[in-house]
């Protein structure tokens, strides 16, 4: 296994649009990073060029601290997972699983017990002699994990590898992966524009936009002190409540269009809003931090209407509307009034997130 | 009721095509076997009366019918071959190899198709003559080796390629070659068996080239042996259709066994497989 480190890595296309801007980070020996972001943002460009299919405009690209950039892939020692498979339709699997190994000039009996190994690992056995047109979504997913995992490689990349599967069986091989990788120890790059796949795999998740990355870091970190409206937004489902004002003189209320959101009771255990007074904001909350008010509440309080309610079984997602914007809060189940009645919410301040509506970022 | 009037009407139809197809084959199969004179006389006669066959022999014997037909076979064998080879090469480089120029080298390949192939005969024959291949083998093979329409078969069949399927063998550890020789020909088969049929095909019936740059008899092919057989014997209709059948019947039984080849490369992407 491996460490691998990318620094001011930059791919601009002939057409001049940039694809990934200056991507740096560090991938430590045995960890599992994840990149996510939305289609387009640059993420499979950015592994892709890991994997040598990809030449970069500039930057480095280091595996085990030697400079990679112009190496072929079968040259990297890298071993990777394509989101369709990409497995060889006039192949067995035991031909497909052997054929990197093949390659490389390893005895034929080494051959065969990696690949016997590897398809007990992942539960192959009765199927080696198949071609692939004849097994289902989820087993052609692990006939292709079972590819990488015989090489044996440096580093694994393994670009969305389970968005042609179905939900249930997703969320299933999502766990087998996991456990791979608990079990391997392997250095991996996993790409993926699905959050709960990125925050369920990731030690570390590097979050991509428009081919900038906007922040890395683990899960937790990203989830409860995101770096700007970017991440806040994307990471989290239902995704965070946003209020966007200015915050008045005092600081014991922001000024939204339509509507004020009282913060007084906010100042004492919240963050430190007088410093911002006067400025335009965007206060972000998760929908878990929006609570029905108890009746002695009397800080961080308002009222919203209730639009829509979605009931998931161990919880409730109300969809409200205060002023001009729509929020959701995520509360236990209980007995609910109808849509369209008006709702006294309250807010827990220690959680509140506050980004400068300019450029997005976080002020505190 | 009605579909059933229907069913008899179309097949009938169907049945009356075929047949108006067929006999001319059937005929000519049938006057192969007739004595010499017997198909001139009027009405012609279905069928032989006294079946024989001599015109077989005659045109192998004396006519050089057997030469002809290993000239066919070695041309067309080895123009199919060569091209296949050539064809293959260059269709999977234009869709799925990244060079400078690509789309313009292909455009000007299309291009080139609106050329008349009469117009391109008398200067590559100059050619020909000049590098003293007219009157060889080389001279109906090497302009035969690569074509258009062959580069364009391959190049659209093989866009059909997942790309990710080659940069698996690349990250697997498989060199340019190897991927094309062990990944792609494979996966290319059905193109290959109907471009393959294509091409033996044309060659074998090839008429015009063979004509112009062959101009000794030792290296006719069977369609030039088969005019040559007319001018000769311009009475002899018997010898005449036996020729005939010997130089349909190796493409027929060809086309018959690999039709189902041919048809599924024809029809590839054109339904959703």
């Amino acid at each position: 296994m491996a460490r691998l480190r990318l620094d001011k890595v930059r791919k601009v296309y002939d057409n001049g649009k940039v694809a990934v801007a200056d991507a740096s980070f560090t991938v430590a020996d045995g960890e599992l990073l994840v990149l996510v972001g939305p289609s387009g943002c640059g993420k499979s460009t950015l592994l892709r060029a890991v994997a040598g299919l990809e030449t970069i405009s500039s930057g480095t690209i280091e595996i085990d601290d030697r400079a990679v950039n112009d190496l072929a892939p079968r040259e990297r020692d890298i071993a990777m997972v394509f989101q369709n498979y990409a497995l060889y339709p006039h192949m067995t699997v035991a031909e497909n699983l052997a054929f990197g190994l093949k390659l490389r000039g390893l005895p034929r009996v080494d051959i065969e017990q990696r690949v016997a190994d590897a398809a007990r690992m992942l539960g192959l056995d009765e199927l080696l002699d198949a071609r692939p047109r004849r097994l289902s979504g989820g087993q052609r997913q692990r006939v292709a994990l079972g590819r990488a995992l015989v090489r044996e490689p440096k580093v694994f990349l393994l670009d969305e590898p389970l968005s042609n599967l179905d939900a249930k069986l997703r969320v299933a091989t999502r766990v087998e992966i996991a456990r791979l990788h608990q079990r391997l120890r392997a250095t991996m790059i996993y790409v993926t524009h699905d959050q709960v796949e990125a925050m369920t795999l990731g030690q570390r998740i590097v979050v991509l936009n428009d081919g900038e990355i906007q922040q890395v870091d683990t899960p937790m970190n990203l989830y409860e002190r995101p770096a700007n409206l970017f991440v806040a937004g994307f990471l989290g489902s239902p995704a965070m409540n946003f209020f966007r004002g200015r915050m008045r003189d005092g600081a014991d209320a922001l000024a939204m269009d339509g509507a004020s959101l009282p913060l007084a009771g906010a100042r004492a255990a919240g963050p430190p809003l007088q410093a911002i007074h006067g400025r335009d904001i965007v206060l972000g909350l998760r929908p878990e931090h929006l609570q029905l008010a108890h009746a002695d509440a009397r800080h961080a309080t308002f009222d919203a209407v209730l639009e829509v309610i979605e009931p998931i079984g161990n919880e409730v997602f109300l969809n409200l509307r205060f002023g001009g914007i729509a929020l959701v809060a995520r509360v236990p189940p209980q007995e609910l009034p109808v849509p369209g009645t008006a709702l006294r919410l309250q807010f827990d301040p220690a959680h509140l997130h506050v980004f400068d509506a300019a450029d997005g970022r976080r002020i505190t | 009721m009605n579909a059933r009037r229907n069913a008899w009407l179309v097949n009938g139809a169907l049945a009356l095509c075929a047949a108006l197809v067929l006999f001319p084959l059937f005929w000519m199969l049938s006057v192969s076997f007739m004595q010499p004179g017997e198909a001139d006389n009027l009405p012609p006669p279905m069928l032989p009366l006294h079946p024989t066959l001599d015109n077989y022999r005659e045109l192998f014997a004396h006519a050089g019918m057997g030469r002809y037909f290993a000239n066919s076979l070695i041309i067309s064998t080895a123009i199919t071959l060569l091209s296949l080879v050539c064809n293959t090469l260059a269709g999977y480089a234009f869709a799925k190899l990244r060079f400078a120029g690509r789309e313009k080298l292909f455009g000007t390949l299309i291009g080139a198709l609106v050329i008349p192939a009469q117009v391109a005969m008398l200067p590559l024959f100059l050619l020909l003559k000049y590098v003293g291949l007219i009157n060889t083998y080389g001279a109906v093979i090497l302009p035969a080796m690569a074509s258009v329409f062959g580069i364009f078969l391959v190049r659209q069949y093989a866009r059909g390629l997942p790309g990710e399927l080659l940069e698996a063998a690349r990250v697997d550890g498989a060199g340019e070659l190897r991927i094309f020789v062990q990944i792609v020909l494979p996966l290319l088969k059905p193109i290959l068996v109907t471009l393959a049929v294509f091409t033996f095909l044309t060659a074998w019936n090839d008429f015009m080239w063979p004509l112009i740059a062959l101009t000794g008899q030792q290296h006719y092919t069977l369609p030039v042996g088969l005019a040559s057989l007319s001018r000769e014997h311009v009475q002899d209709s018997g010898l005449m259709m036996a020729g005939a059948v010997v130089t349909v019947i190796p493409v027929l039984v060809l086309f018959l066994a690999l039709q189902r080849y041919y048809l599924r490369g024809l029809l590839l992407g054109s339904v959703k497989g």
